[in-house]
């Protein structure tokens, strides 16, 4: 009896699957290895995304304590690096409510199916060379069908919570999640067009340039629309501390809270993840074979940074403005990227239908053009959009003309 | 074509994070739009004006601390000048410049909290807040070194201020005098010409002039509707008529040019300061006064200060018992909540929060 | 450039050939006007040109057991002067005098504050309620005779 997963197999390309298949089998018969192996690998991508989810509580914490001219959390542990562990016992400790006349099912549903779609989301990124645990041949669409998920999550979360805050907050961000998702899916298809894969690890080998510099206007689309995704200023209209409390979650509290914390915060991971994967290279760099697990985790922890950088500067949109903003200007931009990148891969690509690096090249120039001055024309032409004219005051009374020395 | 839907109404506050304390708005809104909003206060109520009539007249300065706790100094000078006016008494020359310093840095200070509060309210996540707060936690210093107090200094006595400045005072105050520049230029580069904060607060809930004059509206938020009125300069008080400052004005009333005077009159508190430092100079900083003070049956008094929210004043009626008979506060908080409705209605819930935050009411004052 | 007090006397010639009857008695900083001609004594204070009061400092209200007295502390900014009216309530039970609401919109929260706190109704106002006590609250604390 042959003891390996073997080549024709769909599990075969995935590193870990494989590592863990051929250890049980000896001993187990072939249905149970492959359950074994399948368990083994959730266990881990579940405890990666919470620990990574940890990480990611106390990096921001710390560095929006910088930002903020203070030092953050710095007590419990070696650099404050336990508060996160802190923070989740407090969590797990509290009363968990729920409020008098909500829909119990639907309430306790929430916080499963926030979560759900950061861990399925992760199944597809290549960690590294070979470990990616689904090697999908359709790993964009499936990612962008996943995410999803969350928009039916926030509006279960505003309508079962029975509070009109909650409410309010499920109707801006499903408002939100659906516009942002135009512009993102339109972005992700000039990114699946020059890489002519829709496999993460097949965008990842096309990447001999990275596609930062092929694409740079569809990075700036997808940076956007996913922050708005993600709920994270400037776009947090669902949740708008200051108007809304909480938002969509305002009712939660316990356990159920920290799922959705980890969700909020696990999908902000995968979002990085994912930007790394597409537009940066992923696990590729020097060394990659033995080293492309650091390449990957530096490159997530540069645009985790940038998230946090823009979370911690600006102030929050308008809902309409963020309407505006998602129809009136990433749309165009994406159609922009779209419609270039098209005509580029038409004349570019040779004869079986492949781009060399040196096509590559030349597109990132032709690119780079077209983003800056794409984005400098809509940025003029969006500006008086969004802004409301200016009113006029109706004449009367005026300042005294005796107060002469006024400025 | 608008999409009307089933009004919903909403009480934010009296618990919320942007009411800036324990206020609550009932509001009726269509979606995102409101259709109508009730203010209601008085969660803060804690009887000052009674508790006024059963004091004598220096133990109400401590009262007055707790008007509005961010600007407390101005609360003292606006109740020491009623009183004064009261006894018909005038106050030592070092004494005027002693409470015109603190007060305008005061002034400063409870701007700051404005600016970083509204930007809070605009959705930032605390930065700014933090810069501003960067500021105002110096000014306490100083105060502190005045009065051993912080926030409720209750530095003021009808008659002068408490104590003189001690020695270290004045080279601290040059200090913060030197570093403030720098310091509230980082805040004003991320702030005033942000493109969100231009798009959320320009042209957002404009307050036509004679609308803010009937609603008897004063302070900054009078000036930003473009009237040039600042009891500082119309019925000068202490050192006021001695220093020259300028009176910012705006011309349409909306949430930036609200937030923009209040900027600029942190620029001119600080000239202020500058010409007092320079013309102070020794001698007496307080009236010799009996502890107990009594005024003449009959008497009263409108003591009136430009405080950092507006028209700040005291109406004092005495008895000739050691207690005012009548302790009547105007706070510019509450007067200028009138214009709730007018700002609000049409507006949507984002620009709600902005603009209460932009008329920056303090609760403490409100409910009294 | 300061603002003037303007002179009681001065006023009360004004008032009492606009408003028939209004004016009680002067002095040299304040005028004392009969309560049920408030409201038009407020009109003619805010309307006529050369007094253009169209500043509402403050109401306030003062307990002096046989009598209540109502004190309007008004500016006008184009004229730059100040004056004091006040009027004087007689009674404890149900006072009632006109609101000046619709002269200046800025009486509307001190009004309910003087209903709220000293027990005076103003008639007029549209939301004659309790302000900063709640309603259903037994009595009005600023009163003198409240504790």
């Amino acid at each position: 009896m042959s003891c390996h997963l073997a080549e024709g197999n769909i599990l075969h390309d995935t590193l870990m699957y494989r590592v863990v298949y051929d250890f049980v089998c000896p001993v187990l018969p072939a249905w149970l290895s492959y359950l074994v192996a399948g368990l083994a690998i959730m266990i881990i991508l579940v405890n990666m995304v919470l620990l990574g989810a940890a990480v990611f509580v106390w990096a921001e914490r710390r560095l929006l304590g910088r930002f903020h001219n203070r030092i953050g959390p710095n007590r419990w542990g070696p650099f404050g690096l336990l508060q996160p562990i802190a923070d989740l016992i407090k969590l797990l400790t509290k009363e968990d409510l729920t409020p008098a006349n909500a829909d119990r099912i639907t309430f306790f549903a929430v916080p499963i199916v926030m979560v759900m779609p950061v861990i399925l989301v992760l199944a597809v990124v290549p960690f590294a060379k070979d470990t990616a645990l689904a090697n999908l041949n359709v790993g964009v669409l499936y990612i962008l069908a996943v995410t999803s998920l969350t928009s039916v999550a926030i509006f279960m979360a505003g309508w079962s919570s029975n509070n009109r805050y909650a409410m309010f907050g499920a109707i801006r961000g499903v408002a939100v999640l659906i516009s942002y998702e135009v512009p993102v899916v339109l972005c992700l298809l000039g990114v699946v067009m020059v890489a002519g894969s829709m496999s993460l690890s097949g965008i990842v080998a096309a990447q001999t340039v990275p596609f930062l510099l092929v694409q740079p206007l569809a990075l700036f689309v997808f940076l956007a629309g996913t922050s708005a995704e993600l709920n994270r200023t400037p776009f947090d209209v669902a949740e708008a501390e200051s108007e809304l409390v909480a938002g969509f979650h305002i009712e939660y509290s316990g356990v159920k809270f920290a799922l959705i914390q980890t969700a909020e915060i696990g999908g902000v991971l995968t979002a990085c993840a994912v930007t790394a994967t597409l537009f940066l290279g992923g696990w590729s760099g020097p060394a990659a074979s033995y080293l492309g697990w650091l390449w990957f985790g530096i490159k997530v922890a540069i645009i985790a940074f940038i998230f946090v950088w823009v979370r911690a500067t600006f102030p929050r949109l308008r809902i309409d403005q963020l309407m505006a903003l998602a129809w009136k200007f990433l749309l165009p931009l994406s159609m922009i990227n779209l419609l270039a990148t098209t005509l580029e891969v038409y004349f570019l690509r040779s004869d079986q239908g492949v781009l060399s690096t040196n096509d590559l090249w030349i597109m990132s120039g032709i690119n780079l053009v077209v983003a800056v001055t794409s984005i400098a024309l809509f940025g003029i032409l969006i500006r008086d959009k969004v802004r409301p004219s200016k009113p006029t005051i109706p004449a009367g009374a005026v300042a005294p003309a005796a107060l002469g020395e006024v400025s | 074509m608008p999409i009307r839907t089933e009004p919903m109404t909403i009480n934010l506050g009296p618990q919320h994070p942007s009411t800036h304390g324990v206020f609550r708005l009932r509001v009726t809104f269509d979606g995102e739009e409101i259709l109508e909003v009730e203010p209601i206060f008085g969660y803060l109520h804690r009887g000052t004006e009674k508790l006024a009539e059963e004091r004598n007249y220096v133990q109400i300065v401590t009262l007055t601390d707790r008007l509005d706790y961010v600007s407390s100094m101005i609360n003292n000078q606006a109740y020491c000048i009623g009183v004064e006016k009261l006894l018909g008494v005038e106050v030592p020359l070092r004494g005027q410049y002693l409470r015109t310093i603190t007060a305008e840095l005061q002034r400063i200070a409870s701007h700051l909290m404005g600016i970083g509060f509204f930007m809070q309210d605009l959705g930032t996540l605390g930065t700014p807040l933090m810069y501003c707060f960067r500021t105002r936690e110096r000014i306490l210093d100083l105060f502190e070194m005045l009065c051993g107090a912080r926030v409720t200094v209750s530095y003021m006595r009808p008659g002068g201020v408490f104590a003189d400045a001690p020695e270290d005072f004045w080279p601290a105050l040059a200090r913060f005098m030197e570093d403030w520049e720098t310091e509230f230029g980082e805040i004003e580069q991320l702030i005033l010409e942000n493109e969100i904060v231009l798009m959320r607060c320009r042209g957002v809930s404009p307050l036509p002039l004679e609308t803010a004059i009937n609603c008897s509206v004063s302070g900054p938020v009078l000036r930003a509707s473009g009237l040039a009125w600042d009891w500082r300069k119309m019925d000068p008080y202490d050192a006021y008529d001695k220093v020259e400052f300028d009176v910012p004005t705006a011309t349409n009333g909306d949430n930036y040019d609200r937030f923009w005077v209040r900027i600029q009159e942190i620029h001119q508190s600080a000239r202020i300061i500058r010409q007092c430092v320079e013309q102070i100079e020794p001698g007496e900083v307080r009236l010799k006064l009996p502890l107990v003070l009594r005024a003449e049956p009959g008497a009263e008094a409108y003591g009136r200060v430009e405080a950092s929210k507006g028209e700040l004043a005291f109406y004092l009626v005495s008895d000739g018992g050691i207690s005012p008979y009548r302790c009547k506060i105007r706070s510019p908080s509450q007067i200028n909540l009138t214009v709730t409705e007018h700002l609000l209605v049409g507006w949507k819930l984002a620009d709600m929060i902005v603009t209460l935050g932009s008329l920056d009411i303090n609760m403490g004052e409100v409910d009294r | 450039m300061t603002v003037k007090a303007m002179a009681g006397q001065e006023l009360a010639e004004r008032l009492s050939q606009a408003v028939q009857e209004s004016v009680e008695r002067w002095d040299t900083t304040t005028v004392w006007i009969d309560p049920p001609r408030i409201n038009d004594v407020a009109r003619f204070l805010r309307e006529d040109p050369s007094l253009d009061f169209q500043f509402l400092n403050s109401i306030s209200a003062v307990d002096y057991i046989e009598y209540f007295e109502l004190v309007y502390h008004l500016t006008s900014f184009e004229r730059q002067h100040t004056a004091v009216v006040k009027s004087r309530v007689y009674g404890r039970e149900s006072l009632s005098v006109p609101s000046v609401y619709d002269v200046w919109r800025g009486a509307d929260f001190q009004e309910r504050e003087v209903w709220d706190l000293m027990g005076i109704h103003f008639e007029g106002h549209p939301n004659m309620k309790r302000i900063v006590l709640w309603e259903g609250f037994d009595g009005h604390p600023l009163r003198k005779d409240y504790l």
